[in-house]
């Protein structure tokens, strides 16, 4: 059981300046699989995703206390690689953020930071992450063109494409579809449901029917806390507090 | 545990950024220690308050050159002052935006005309009109002050203009939904508002006319006394220093180093009266 | 008698427009005053030839080259100065003493004029680093001159690269320098291009920080340790000693175009930056 648990979360605080964004978390997150998180707005959903990848960090005025194991190692000690973290544990973002450089480019930054030059060794880890994010025949004849004139459904697939290529073992998804049309929705969940073999997946979402079907456990915030977390099924069916039951029937949120 | 190239990489950044601060030691300490010495040998009150000034005889005293400085840079302020602030209001409250945006990128390019051409200009144009219609040598305290005052013009423009744009659109609202019509709300209110940010224009104006050499060389006609009106040659600090500075040794050297010093704290007061000015100016917003 | 609200306004507007119009005639005097009286003089002779008996005679080629060589070695110098300053202030560091003291020595040196920097590059690398007066001394003094300006340019270029690009950056495991590099510095470029061609306007009108520092040698310079003659100082020294009044408005034609062109190219740069940003 243990080993299919790829972060395991302990009493984990979060402040910025005086505000608590998140207090007391204990959770565990199963590998090779997808946990959605969802809640209202303000619910520290974003600060828990960003605690997994240290990006809280970049905060001048956060605190993080508490304990974050990843594969039973705690990523919160000062001592350890943030940069190597960083590269096991991929990103998504809210608002697509395709950087302003060539398609090729894109996919790569991660892969040349990491040292890779060859551009034979490059161009297929492009196709291959390009294909996964399900925007390869779209743009196959196009890679030099910049990121950013692609459409924005396009653009999120782009930056999944990036975290993809520097072959990650978990990714986090910050409300990735917040800003597209539902087709474009749709293309990014095939893409997680045919990732999650592979990866372990935590999608933050404020659509709590995107959890619901794509995510096979999830986990709901309320004002800095963990309410529940469960299977999808249970937490949307037979959920065990009224504050879930009243959030996933849509009365408030 | 970063890596050690990032640390490398940081501490050598830290250190250029002090390079700015560095610099501006540097250039403090050598002008005080080549000037400094000689004037507390010299005693600061005969450098400072006598007008003799005869290198080749041992007397060094730089009274005329301060009054000098002050006349053309006080003469300056009266002609760019009020051209350059009313530009300003004239631009940001007044002039279409078509205007504004052929007119704000021509005054940018007078502010790259070198001084030297400048002062050319004084030379074969301005200080002959002083001399037919006014009397005199021409190359007088007028002819350095109506050329100051041009070349002042974009700092004075520039720096107004940004304080008059950095007041709040509803002071303007307030004092027009009150009935007043848009020069009473400009006068009333919004001049008011952007005093600090003006004074600041004003004052960085000033030091850039205490600052200017060359120019002045070529049109204040340079006689080291004491001017009795506008129409007389006088010898800034600046251009004392520049005049002299390619032949001097020994102690002269070390005089226009000590002038150079009394320059120097000049510039630093009116620059500091510049940043508190601006500094009100952010705090109130 | 009181003015009417209507009327004191129609003065006012007319006295401030007045006022516009002034600086604006101004301008365009010196403009046409030195090409008018300039122009008729430059011809391929006047560019690509020597000078003959001190400047009265032939033409203006090594205050040419001098006047393109001293801001670029100045710039060479200033430029990874000024950058990592910008870098450091933005990307290193948040803002508290540190900053505040390094942000008031580059305020100060910028107030400061230029006949200060030529006393300092006089004594300092001239007379006691015994460089002697040589086009090294001069750049060296420039690139003092001009760092307060690629500082800020260069800050504000930096702050205004969406902080979501170092955001993703660091996502995709890049270290800090890595960040900047990549991310940070590219999107940065033409704030920080701008910043140098205003200072390399400065460099080409500066006459009083150079004439002390790298000498008025006339000859073609043979290193970056002889002595060389700008356009701006070629022009104060015709213009001054009275040696020929003809290569004089020549020489200062040639001068006002460059500068002319430097200064527009940066201001159109700098608007295109701005609204590049803001779509």
């Amino acid at each position: 059981m243990n080993e299919a648990v790829k972060f395991s979360v302990r009493g984990l605080e979060v402040r910025f300046g005086d505000v608590v964004a998140l207090r007391g978390i204990d959770l565990e997150v199963p590998a090779r699989s997808i946990l959605g998180a969802i809640g209202p707005a303000g619910s520290g959903k974003t600060a828990f995703l960003r605690a997994l990848n240290r990006l809280n960090d970049l905060s001048p005025n956060c605190r993080v206390t508490g304990q974050v194991l990843l594969d039973g190692e705690d990523i919160n000690r000062p001592e350890y690689d943030v940069v190597r973290l960083r590269k096991r544990v991929g990103m998504v973002f809210a608002l697509p953020v395709p950087l302003p450089m060539s398609i090729f480019d894109n996919v790569t930054y991660g892969p040349r930071l990491s040292g890779s030059r060859k551009r034979g060794q490059l161009q297929e880890r492009v196709e291959r992450s390009l294909r996964a994010a399900f925007l390869w025949e779209e743009v196959k004849d196009r890679l030099d063109m910049s990121g950013m004139r692609l459409s924005g459904g396009q653009q999120q697939r782009l930056c999944l494409a990036r975290v993809l290529a520097m072959e990650p073992e978990v990714i986090l998804l910050d409300e990735p579809c917040s800003g597209l049309d539902p087709v474009s929705t749709s293309r990014i969940e095939e893409a997680l449901v045919a990732l999650k073999s592979d990866y372990t997946i935590v999608l933050v979402t404020n659509n709590t029917k995107q959890a619901a079907r794509v995510a096979d456990r999830t986990v709901f915030f309320l004002t800095g806390e963990v309410i529940e977390c469960g299977p999808t099924a249970q937490i949307f069916t037979a959920p065990r507090d009224q504050r879930t039951n009243d959030y996933v029937s849509g009365r408030f949120g | 545990m970063k890596p050690v190239g990032e640390r490398v990489v940081e501490w050598t950044l830290k250190g250029l950024a002090f390079s700015a601060l560095a610099s501006l030691l540097l250039i403090a300490v050598f002008i005080f220690m080549e000037g400094a010495p000689f004037m507390v040998r010299l005693g600061v009150k005969d450098f400072l308050f006598s007008s003799d000034w005869r290198p080749q005889e041992g007397h060094y005293g730089i009274f005329a050159m301060i009054v000098a400085s002050v006349w053309v840079t006080l003469g300056a302020m009266l002609v760019g002052a009020p051209l350059g602030i009313a530009g300003a209001v004239f631009l940001n409250e007044f002039a279409p935006e078509s205007v504004r945006r052929v007119i704000k990128p021509m005054i940018e390019l007078l502010a790259g005309i070198p001084s030297v051409v400048y002062g050319f200009i004084g030379v074969m144009v301005v200080a002959p009109l002083i001399r037919e219609h006014l009397g005199g040598a021409g190359l007088s305290v007028l002819a350095a002050a109506l050329i100051l005052g041009v070349m002042i013009l974009p700092t004075v423009i520039s720096i107004s203009s940004d304080a008059i744009g950095s007041v709040p659109r509803s002071y303007r609202e307030g004092a027009l939904a009150l009935g007043a019509t848009r020069w009473q709300s400009v006068h009333m209110v919004v001049l008011k508002a952007a005093r600090s940010g003006i004074a600041a224009s004003v004052i960085l104006g000033m030091g850039r006319a205490v600052g200017e050499t060359m120019a002045v060389i070529m049109v204040a006609g340079n006689a080291v006394t004491i001017p009795h009106s506008p129409l007389d040659s006088v010898c800034t600090l600046t251009a004392k220093i520049a005049l002299e500075m390619g032949s001097a040794v020994g102690l002269h050297r070390q005089a226009l180093f000590a002038t150079g010093v009394v320059l120097f704290i000049g510039i630093m007061v009116l620059n500091g009266l510049a940043m508190a000015a601006m500094k009100k100016r952010s705090a109130r917003t | 008698m009181r003015i009417p609200p209507k009327a004191s306004q129609a003065i006012a507007v007319a006295l401030l427009g007045g006022a516009t119009l002034l600086t604006l005639a101004v301008l365009v005097f010196v403009i046409v005053f030195v090409l008018g009286k300039g122009l008729p003089v430059i011809n391929w002779a006047f560019l690509l030839d020597v000078p003959r008996e001190m400047g009265k005679a032939g033409g203006i080629f090594p205050t040419i080259v001098g006047t393109l060589v001293l801001p670029l070695v100045a710039i060479a110098i200033a430029l990874p100065m000024g950058v990592g300053t910008a870098v450091y202030l933005t990307e290193y560091t948040r803002p508290g003493r540190v900053t505040s003291v390094i942000r008031f020595g580059t305020d100060c040196l910028a107030g400061i004029p230029s006949i200060i920097f030529g006393l300092f590059g006089y004594i300092f690398f001239v007379t006691i680093l015994r460089m002697g007066w040589c086009i090294l001394s001069g750049a060296l003094t420039l690139a003092i001159m001009v760092l307060p300006t690629i500082i800020r340019t260069a800050e504000e270029a930096i702050k205004a690269v969406p902080n979501s690009y170092r955001e993703v950056s660091y996502s995709l495991g890049a270290t800090r320098w890595e960040t900047v590099l990549k991310a940070v510095l590219p999107n940065a470029l033409p704030g920080i291009v701008t910043g140098v061609m205003l200072s390399v306007g400065r460099c080409i009108g500066e006459t009083a920080a150079v004439i002390f520092t790298a000498g008025t040698a006339l000859r073609l310079p043979d290193s970056l340790f002889d002595s060389a003659r700008t356009m701006a100082v070629h022009f104060y020294i015709l213009a001054r000693e009275g040696i020929s009044n003809e290569n004089a408005y020549g020489t200062a034609a040639v001068l006002v175009i460059s500068v002319l062109i430097v200064n527009s190219v940066s201001y159109w740069m700098m608007h295109k930056f701005i609204s590049g940003r803001s779509a």
